[in-house]
């Protein structure tokens, strides 16, 4: 029962990571029907820039570590929103209209021109700091197995609580996301009754990008490691996250990520690590063969 | 750069011109600011950061270069802006930047606005030239490609003759034709049926993977082996393809994605079987039909030279291997170029084209897409016999996604179902890059932003002219 509890709080931990880098390819897949396959390296670069502004502040934080980390956090969205706007517009603006195929190819090819980018900017070695947030609450304990939750968990999930329903805000309430729901549906459309198609959709990226940048941040300190590698398998059990929880729903990427984050948990904690990533995919063959539309997902009606 | 120049030519262009080119500085700027401008360096157990400040003020100005060049092309301002591209990239060769890197983006850079800054000179020009008089520039192209192929094969043929083939020109060659026939393999896949596999690697490694395991385990040769291979990796594609296949375009991909995966991570921890991340050495090397390439062959086994009473020289397996797999290339082409003639070759295209009129017509989508799935395997699966008995050492690092990016951005790149275009696109993926070893660690940021800009450029592919398979004898007149 111990235990459990607390692969149920690894899993949920990881969820949240997974879920919050799962909105960004659902938002996107909702707005233009493609997959971005540079997301995960969006993730990695906002873990990267968050490592380095940490750096630069200093191993305390120059005496304010609360300030400091919400510094970090700040300019690591800032920064790799920059990079998700960028990557719209070199990569896929000019392939609007053109087929998906094409889109999905520019999108490799950016994503291993990041991955190498980084590499080659700060090199190949896994990158360490020392864990910033210590200490934790014990919950529970018997036979010498304690149950621990510890506060960076309790910041991650907190944070991607806040995050995720001011974001439901943003996107049920506001000007913006109305006008982004109205692209989702139909974008010529929305162009007619006078929506700025292309910013909306640049702001998406700009969003996603941010959110990215927000799982990067948690996973710097939640890890302590990171190295250039990290965004292609993220990226994937996000993807994962996404189909699973319904494409262009944004609940779904939420509940999806959650899934994901306790299926992987649970399956590293009952059965072996090794093949913890065959678990993810295993997951998303299984879901697209049974279930294609995924969870929360409307199902899609095919025209001639 | 040339300001005064541009100033001249028209006032109210500039402040456009340098505003854009600010702009874009700007957000190269942001974007460098983190990842250029500071250094992770380990000190000790820990990591500090230093700035790099040279590095980045050059990156942000080239970037403000090559966009105000942009914009005075688009301007119309063709002469300066091709002297003052020549000019930075001659600065690029003669001063030593900070970085190699930095001086190669230099000067292609210059060259590169330089070419484009020529070639809308000459179209500028040519404009001029009444219509008549002007050569049909679209009948040419396709005229080239119809003597292209033979050509090709030709060269390919006498390559190894050629006085300046030496070792590494052939492995260059050998590496070029390898990915050539996977390009050829997974354009029946993504050409011909339209189903985007971006696990293509998969079946390779199984090739390569039953090839050395059976010989291993076995004993038998490559010649037994190679149909083997073949048949497994295509058992393997019926496996992986049934169940997956009703999906449409892009989730296809990140299935087939996550069994290419799955393949490497269970080939990496099945230690017992596979060898795990030890891989498998001492795969058996090729024979000439049963001749061994060695020096001192065996007892009682004759070997290639005494067999031809010639003297022993290594290169003569690096020709074998090369002719092979030119031989093995050219059957997948072959073996294409007929079954695109076939019901079922028709059955593929137009599956391509439109799923439901396919299903209306009584096609089975499943079975059609299998067998092309199921043939495409095969093909990888030769590759990858050839690829364990080249190398005589497999491990699963040589199959990663990487291997089934770069093969599918072979065929999309070349221009899907177009057979030369794959081996354009080899060549200038796979052959261009090997041949600049010295800028190895930016090979692959190359290799990616090639693969974006070709895209950007051609989306459809750089030899997009697809021929309809067949033509209505009588034309009807256009709507």
């Amino acid at each position: 029962m111990e235990y459990f509890l607390q692969q149920l709080i690894n899993g949920v931990t990881l969820g949240a990571v997974y879920g919050l880098i799962a909105i960004g390819y659902t938002l996107v897949y909702g707005i233009i029907g493609m997959i971005n396959f540079a997301h995960g390296e969006i993730y990695m670069i906002g873990a990267f820039i968050a490592m380095i502004a940490f750096l630069i502040l200093g191993p305390d934080g120059g005496g304010y570590l609360i300030l400091a980390l919400f510094t970090v956090l700040i300019v690591s969205m800032m920064l790799t929103a920059v990079y998700g706007w960028t990557l719209e517009r070199l990569a896929y603006r000019p392939l609007r209209g053109s087929t998906r195929l094409a889109a999905l190819i520019s999108a490799i090819g950016m994503s291993i021109a990041l991955q190498n980018y980084v590499q080659l900017t700060q090199g190949a070695r896994t990158k360490a700091i020392q864990p910033v947030i210590q200490g934790g609450i014990e919950l529970a304990e018997r036979d010498g197995f304690a149950v621990s939750l510890s506060y960076i968990q309790i910041v991650i999930v907190v944070l991607t609580l806040a995050l995720m329903a001011s974001f439901s805000l943003v996107i049920g309430k506001t000007a913006l996301g109305r006008a982004q729901r109205a692209c989702e549906q139909d974008r010529e459309m929305a162009a007619l009754v006078g929506i700025d198609v292309d910013r909306t959709i640049s702001i998406t990226f700009v969003i996603g990008a941010s959110l990215a940048a927000v799982a990067g941040t948690m996973a710097v300190f939640y890890y302590g490691v990171i190295d250039f590698f990290i965004g292609f398998l993220a990226g994937i059990k996000a993807f994962t996250a996404a189909v699973l929880g319904g494409i262009g729903s944004i609940p779904g990427a939420m509940l999806g990520g959650l899934l994901i984050g306790l299926i992987e948990a649970f399956w590293s904690g009952y059965f072996t690590t090794e093949y913890k990533d065959v678990a993810a995919f295993s997951i998303l063959v299984l879901v697209l063969i049974f279930r294609p539309t995924g969870l929360l997902g409307r199902p899609e009606i095919e025209k001639v | 750069m040339a300001a005064g120049t541009l100033a001249e030519r028209g006032r109210a262009f500039l402040p456009m011109a340098l505003k854009e080119a600010g702009i874009a500085a700007g957000i190269a700027l942001l974007l460098a600011l983190p990842l250029v401008g500071a250094k992770t360096v380990s000190e000790g157990s820990a990591f500090v950061v230093t700035p790099r400040i040279v590095e980045l003020a050059i990156g942000v100005v080239l970037v403000f270069a090559g966009r105000l060049a942009i914009a005075s092309l688009r301007g119309g301002h063709h002469i300066p802006v091709v002297a003052a591209a020549l000019a930075l990239a001659a600065l690029g060769w003669l001063f030593a930047l900070p970085s190699a890197f930095l001086g190669v983006v230099t000067i292609a850079g210059g060259l590169a606005v330089a070419c484009i800054g020529a070639i809308g000179l000459l179209r500028a020009r040519r404009d001029r030239i009444p219509a008549a008089a002007r050569i049909d520039s679209a009948r040419l192209p396709r005229q080239a490609l119809a003597w292209l192929g033979p050509a090709l094969i030709a060269l390919a043929i006498l390559l190894p003759f050629l006085p300046f083939a030496d070792r590494r020109v052939m492995d260059i060659a050998i590496l070029v034709l390898t990915y050539v026939m996977l390009g050829w393999g997974l354009n029946i896949v993504v050409g011909l049926a339209g189903l985007l596999d971006l696990g293509y690697v998969a079946f390779y490694a199984v090739g390569a993977y039953s090839y050395a395991l059976i010989a291993r385990d076995f004993g038998l040769d490559f010649w037994s082996c190679l149909p083997l291979a073949g048949v497994f990796a295509a058992f393997f594609g019926i496996i992986l393809g049934f169940p997956v296949l009703r999906l449409r375009g892009d989730y296809l991909a990140i299935v087939t994605l996550g069994f290419g995966e799955m393949i490497r991570i269970i080939l990496l921890n099945w230690y017992n079987f596979t060898g795990g991340p030890d891989g498998i050495s001492g795969v058996p090397r090729p024979t000439f039909f049963g001749l061994p390439f060695k020096r001192a062959p065996p007892e009682g086994v004759e070997s290639f030279h005494q067999f031809f009473g010639i003297d022993y020289a290594s290169i003569h397996r690096t020709y074998f291997l090369y002719f092979l797999v030119l031989a093995l290339a050219l059957i997948t082409n072959a073996f294409t170029l007929r079954i695109r003639r076939l019901p079922i070759g028709r059955a593929w295209e137009a599956l391509r084209e439109d799923e439901i009129a396919c299903r209306s017509l009584g096609i089975n989508p499943t079975n059609t897409k299998l067998t092309a799935f199921a043939i495409g395997a095969m093909f990888g699966g030769f590759a990858g016999s050839f690829f364990a008995t080249r190398q005589g050492f497999i491990s699963p690092e040589s199959f990663t996604f990487i291997e089934s990016a770069i093969i599918l951005a072979i065929v999309v790149l070349g221009g899907m179902g177009s057979q030369i275009g794959v081996v354009l696109a080899a060549l200038v993926l796979i052959g261009l890059p090997e041949f600049f070893r010295e800028l190895q660690e930016y090979r692959m940021l190359a290799f990616g932003a090639c693969m974006v800009l070709i895209t950007v450029w051609r989306p459809r592919g750089l030899l997009a002219t697809r021929d309809p398979m067949i033509r209505l004898s009588r034309r009807r007149a256009p709507p």
